[in-house]
């Protein structure tokens, strides 16, 4: 096996994908349903916003395994933030996959293990999918379903 | 092991890059050197526009123009008047259903197409069935996803209008037995639009003894330029057949409130044609016939029984399609999304194509997300099979592992 593909799946990526963390929609939350028409990844985000502070994130969906565990990534590393910190955190994200390293990379916190995507720019979109949704959601109060 | 065809060093795509492993024929098929010189020549030599100059330059271009039309009713078994410039299979198949289905189709009218239909020729019908109040009917698939002439009869009623059917299937690497079904299509008055542009890289196609009203095809997926394609149409279905596109180099005469187009084919051509591509499509013809398909099925043949045979002793994959006809063999790595297992190909510089392949309705009916499809072609050898068999086998193990 290439190397790059260690890279490119390494442990933390495997774990989200073997036990992805808030996973399953609740009702009543902003959800977001975005698809990557080309290849079938297809993901829904939901959040909970209060007084300004993401209380809760939830996803659903299908697809490679870079696209739902990076679903996995962003919910538990976006949970808790104030709506400011996750744009900045989502900024960030992108700035990565394009690969650069952002000046903060601590508050990636395991987000950085998507560092390597660059590596292989046709999967840039599978990793990004869940955060697109996340970023919509932030900027957009009512939340509606849209495809891509 | 018998003796292949050696014309890997006619597609500079290969000799510039060495490594590369090429199995994605089914999206584009690589262009031999003497199609790309064939551009250029026209750019370098004679570059101007066709069908508007009275100077020598654009007679050249014109000339060199028009002799594809003629090359291609030659490739067809066609009279030239029946040969239709397009942009492409999609283009030409679009043209047919909204020029034609749009006017031929009645309310309560039916439509038969199916599953293993290209996007391309399900739903330009879709829109005419939805616009006329007519009905989108597919032929039920048999337990391994072919055609079958029974089963098409099941379909056919006396409301049945046209048949939208694929000569080959992009996922499933089938052939449709067009023959037969064409001939009871037509004793009770269907008309038969065929999707060729599978079909085109592999089988000689001669459409009288094929007998369908309709067929198009891309050069592209016949080593042609992108961007260009044929529609041949029985002429008096052209007669019939309005244009969707009006404008320059179509019409005949203008007058301030009304307007008479030229006769078919060339009412269906207005704007400036991609006039190299059209020019540098003869060289494509003549290269595949130079080779010669019954040559071309040998050497694809010959690789598929070779990759099915010791694909056959991975376990782990899944075969949906083991009695491909064409060279195309699609499958999953149970474990693995195709999208995964792709870039695992990739590292390899395996070319190779995941997904649903633009034929939806077949994927769904394969019960999966996407597959992932390696299409066998002439410019592939033994050693590209051996190379994709051994990534193969490493990502069976790399997700096994997990």
């Amino acid at each position: 096996m290439p190397n790059n593909i260690a890279d490119l799946y390494n442990q933390v990526i495997n774990e989200h994908r073997k036990y992805p963390r808030n996973k399953g929609l609740i009702e009543g939350y902003k959800t977001l349903h975005l698809k990557n028409p080309s290849c079938g990844d297809d993901v829904t985000v939901q959040m909970k916003i209060e007084n300004g502070v993401i209380v809760d994130v939830r996803h659903d969906g299908s697809g490679c395994v870079i696209c739902c565990s990076s679903a996995s990534v962003m919910s538990e590393v976006l949970k808790g933030k104030t709506v400011e910190e996750a744009s900045q955190i989502i900024d960030d994200f992108y700035e990565l996959i394009k690969g650069n390293m952002p000046k903060d990379e601590d508050r990636l916190e395991d987000a950085i293990v998507y560092l390597n995507i660059h590596n292989f720019p046709p999967r840039a979109k599978c990793a990004t999918l869940a955060w697109r949704a996340a970023g919509a959601l932030l900027v957009d109060d009512e939340g509606e379903d849209a495809d891509e | 092991m018998q003796s292949l065809l050696n014309v890997k060093k006619d597609f500079p795509v290969l000799e510039n890059n060495q490594d590369l492993v090429y199995l994605d024929t089914g999206a584009t098929a690589l262009k031999p050197k003497v199609v790309i010189d064939k551009i250029n020549e026209y750019y370098n030599e004679y570059g101007v526009n066709v069908n508007r100059g009275v100077y020598t330059l654009s007679y050249k271009a014109t000339t060199e123009y028009e002799e594809t039309r003629t090359m291609c009713a030659k490739f067809l078994n066609a009279l030239e008047k029946e040969i239709v410039f397009t942009k492409g299979a999609s283009n030409g198949l679009n043209m047919v259903a909204l020029g034609f289905g749009m006017d031929y189709i009645e309310e309560g009218d039916e439509i038969i197409s199916s599953e293993l239909e290209h996007h391309s020729n399900i739903l330009p019908w879709m829109e005419v069935a939805k616009k006329k109040k007519a009905t989108l009917k597919y032929i039920p698939l048999d337990s391994t996803g072919r055609i079958s002439v029974d089963a098409f009869k099941k379909v056919l009623t006396k409301k049945t209008k046209v048949l939208a059917i694929t000569y080959v299937s992009n996922v499933m690497g089938y052939i449709s037995p067009l023959e037969e079904i064409i001939k009871i299509a037509h004793e009770n008055n269907v008309i038969v639009v065929v999707d060729a542009a599978q079909a085109v890289a592999h089988m000689k196609i001669d459409v009288k003894a094929l007998d369908c009203d309709f067929l198009c095809f891309s050069a592209h997926k016949m080593m042609g330029p992108t961007g260009f394609g044929i529609l041949y149409g029985k002429y008096k279905y052209l007669k019939k057949m309005s244009p969707v596109e009006y404008g320059g180099d179509m019409i005949d005469i203008v007058e301030k409130d009304s307007c008479i187009a030229k006769d078919a084919p060339y009412k269906f051509e207005t704007g400036t044609p991609p006039v190299a591509e059209a020019i540098a499509f003869k060289e494509a013809i003549k290269y595949i016939e130079a080779i010669g398909y019954d040559k071309i099925k040998e050497h694809v043949d010959e690789l598929t029984r070779y990759a099915l045979t010791k694909l056959s002793k991975i376990p782990g994959i899944k075969i949906y399609n083991p009695t491909t006809e064409v060279g195309i063999i699609t499958f999953n790595v149970i474990k693995a999304h195709p999208h995964d297992v792709a870039t695992i190909f990739d590292e390899h510089h395996i070319a190779l194509r995941a997904g649903h392949h633009c034929a939806q309705l077949i994927t769904k009916w394969l019960e999966c997300v996407g597959t992932l499809r390696a299409c066998i072609y002439i410019y592939n050898d033994y050693s590209d099979i051996d190379k994709f068999v051994e990534a193969l086998e490493e990502a069976v193990k790399y997700f096994e592992e997990w």
